[in-house]
């Protein structure tokens, strides 16, 4: 979102340039930088989702399942729940979710063996079911838009938002390969004595997914939206909830205010 | 305290009625006299006096919501973190139940950290009060248990290293510390065991504990009266009636008051509950989604923000044991407050500068020092913590000299009260 903001900002001050051409020169390397690296500004990046999105909620669970469920179980959460409450129709539940082996009041779990998961990564995938309230929203969304080609990793990937990470970047044949260009900065070290420290500079697309940019980010948002919801099933119904005990609460301390006001009228 | 208490077979409900057989066999219309309607407190309570009956209802908000979580919770290494998602996922309202209690836990700490500020500024500890007081520290004490101990039960990973950190602080006492947190834990570390005496002692003996001392509070208010925020004692002016000048009657004016104090107090709550109930991390926090995991420690450790003050105290000393010296000494202060303070006057309103410097002093190193407790320990907040720990200590243990040295304004004859309405 932040980034589109920032293109479309780019291109109408693009369109005042060619109009006055005065200022050429100062937006020409910002519009040049669009054109090939980006991914300077990624700790900015915002999931900028809502869970009150059905649709990308529906979306959400229907890429989880077919990209992330083969390692990532959802320990917390049934089948029929993410049904009732993404308003799935049972039928098309069972014919597109729910596992053959499985029944649709099962928990959501995945099929790799965590013992087959250990030799092959290291260590298991974790369990997703929190994940969203453990690192938030923004965290997931900037894990899932930053890998990069790292051949020093034992998965060829790495990760800006979680270096070293034992994850593959699975999702790269919708992505497309990026390379992370770094450069060399100086800065102060403990000692005060200055130390040159490789810092993230921007990405280079290197093979294109089946994706667009834009369509990529989308396809995260939905995902990350997805996880939120499962962080947390009830959130929705809490907030809506919530604005009418605040509501009843409000009118109650009203008249709580005005019955002590006519008692309190007698102490002089 | 001139009520007039009626001998007993002499109701004012209709005889013969159900109000007045009952009558004869509780002392129902006692009671209510001599502590509702006979019982008289000072016509000039502000905004910090509504806080001590909102902390009642906090309690009892804790009670409540805490059995129907009994319920449902299963104490274990194996089970606690999976049975709290239980209850958020798949019991009727289970959400609501489990925010409720966990808002429940930090609302009681700012209501009570507000209760104990208000006897700071107006004096309230002082004589006749000194007993009120301690037991009030009491139940901060016991408070502090329960909190710490309810903390650990969901068994999150920070729930997990909290009590790591908390539990090892007694190890510092020399000679015993070592033997002492082993019997403290019932294993070489955070385990099973501690799990489960914790839930002993956080759902059965801590309450009832707290029950008690809440009791004697209330009975030992009951007995001296409440203070005011000009500290002038109303059983001193007495009208002809033989009450209280200054006085009201505590019911019904200030139960319709406290009505709508709990209401404010109400919206704020709820609107914690259901729109931000994990306050950013503050009363939730983010790795305490995460399961107990004794090989990933979260960085930076911290217990919940109502304990950082002591924590950033306990963090600030190099040596250990100093510092666990530092932290007790921190919260036992508050204690010795009413054979500190030498002040002729009880209220903030009449006291000179010296005493309101010390106390605006101790406000704002409490809060920084909570503030630092709950950040990564640098070296600047090391240091920071050291110099906002001098004015806390400062304000306790240098009352007995300058509540003496400074001057003091007179104090009126009569509580000052503006009728509105």
């Amino acid at each position: 979102m932040v980034r589109s903001h920032l293109r479309g900002a780019a291109a109408l001050g693009l369109a005042l340039v060619l109009a006055t051409g005065l200022l050429a020169p100062a937006l020409g390397s910002a519009a040049e930088g669009e054109s090939s690296g980006f991914g300077a500004d990624w700790e900015s990046w915002r999931a900028d989702t809502s869970v009150t999105d059905l649709a990308s909620l529906q979306r959400g669970a229907r890429d989880f399942m077919a990209y992330c469920n083969g390692c990532h179980s959802l320990k917390y959460m049934r089948y029929s729940r993410l049904g009732q409450d993404l308003e799935i129709a049972p039928d098309l539940l069972q014919k597109y979710l729910v596992p053959t082996n499985a029944k649709a009041a099962d928990y959501i779990h995945a099929p790799m063996p965590a013992a087959d998961a250990t030799a092959w990564f290291g260590k298991p995938p974790p369990d997703l079911s929190l994940m969203a309230r453990a690192r938030g929203t923004d965290y997931l969304y900037q894990f899932l838009t930053t890998f990069y080609q790292d051949p020093s990793r034992p998965t060829g990937t790495n990760n800006l938002r979680l270096n070293a990470t034992a994850m593959p970047d699975v999702l790269s044949e919708l992505e497309g390969v990026k390379g992370a260009v770094f450069k060399n900065v100086q800065i102060a070290g403990a000692d005060g004595a200055q130390v040159t420290e490789k810092v993230f500079d921007h990405f280079e697309p290197l093979a294109p997914g089946r994706m667009t940019r834009e369509q990529y980010e989308g396809f995260v948002r939905d995902i990350v939206n997805f996880l939120d919801y499962v962080s947390e099933p009830a959130q929705a119904h809490r907030r809506s909830l919530g604005v009418w005990v605040v509501l009843f609460l409000l009118v109650f301390t009203w008249l709580a205010w005005l019955l002590k006001n006519e008692y309190w009228k007698d102490v002089h | 305290m001139a009520a007039v208490v009626k001998p007993p077979g002499e109701p004012t409900a209709k005889p013969g009625g159900l109000r007045a057989w009952l009558y004869k066999r509780l002392p129902i219309e006692e009671f209510l006299e001599t502590q509702l309607t006979g019982y008289f407190a000072p016509k000039n309570f502000n905004v910090w006096y509504f806080f001590g009956f909102i902390a009642i209802v906090v309690l009892v908000i804790q009670l409540v919501t805490g059995i129907y979580l009994t319920m449902f919770y299963k104490p274990g290494e194996a089970t606690s973190f999976d049975s709290v998602e239980f209850i958020m996922r798949e019991v009727n309202s289970g959400w609501l139940i489990r925010y409720l209690h966990s808002t429940g836990a930090s609302a009681f700490f700012i209501v009570v950290y507000l209760h104990m500020f208000r006897a700071l500024l107006y004096g309230s500890y002082k004589a006749p009060r000194e007993l009120l007081w301690v037991f009030g520290m009491l139940v901060y004490l016991a408070l502090m248990a329960e909190a710490f101990m309810g903390y650990v039960l969901p068994w999150g990973n920070m729930s997990y290293w909290a009590a790591q950190v908390i539990v090892n602080v007694f190890g510092v006492i020399p000679g015993i510390g070592p033997g002492l947190v082993e019997w403290i834990r019932g294993d070489y570390g955070i385990a099973d065991s501690t799990l489960n005496r914790f839930f002993a002692l956080h759902v059965a003996a801590v309450p009832l504990g707290l029950l008690l001392l809440v009791v004697l509070h209330l009975v030992a208010l009951r007995r001296t009266g409440s203070s005011n925020p000009d500290g002038i004692e109303i059983k001193e002016k007495l009208g002809a009636d033989g009450k209280p000048l200054d006085g009201i009657p505590f019911h019904p004016y200030y139960t319709v008051k406290d009505t709508f104090g709990i209401s404010v107090f109400l919206v704020l709550f709820a609107i914690v509950v259901f729109f931000v109930p994990t306050l950013n991390g503050l009363f939730l926090e983010h790795a305490n989604f995460l399961p107990a995991d004794p090989l990933s420690t979260p960085e930076p450790i911290t217990p919940s923000w109502y304990f950082t003050p002591y924590y950033a105290m306990l963090r600030a000393i190099p040596n250990q044991r100093l510092g666990a010296l530092v932290l007790v000494f921190g919260v036992m202060s508050y204690m010795f407050l009413p054979w500190l303070d030498r002040s002729p006057v009880k209220s903030m309103r009449y006291r000179g500068w010296l005493s309101k410097a010390f106390l605006t002093l101790f406000v704002i190193s409490f809060l920084g020092l909570m503030y630092l407790g709950l950040q990564l320990p640098t070296r600047t907040a090391q240091i920071m913590a050291r110099i906002l720990t001098v004015p806390y200590l400062a304000y306790f243990w240098l009352m007995p000299f300058y509540t003496r040295w400074e001057r003091c304004k007179p104090v009126p004859e009569r509580v000052r009260f503006h009728a509105h309405g």
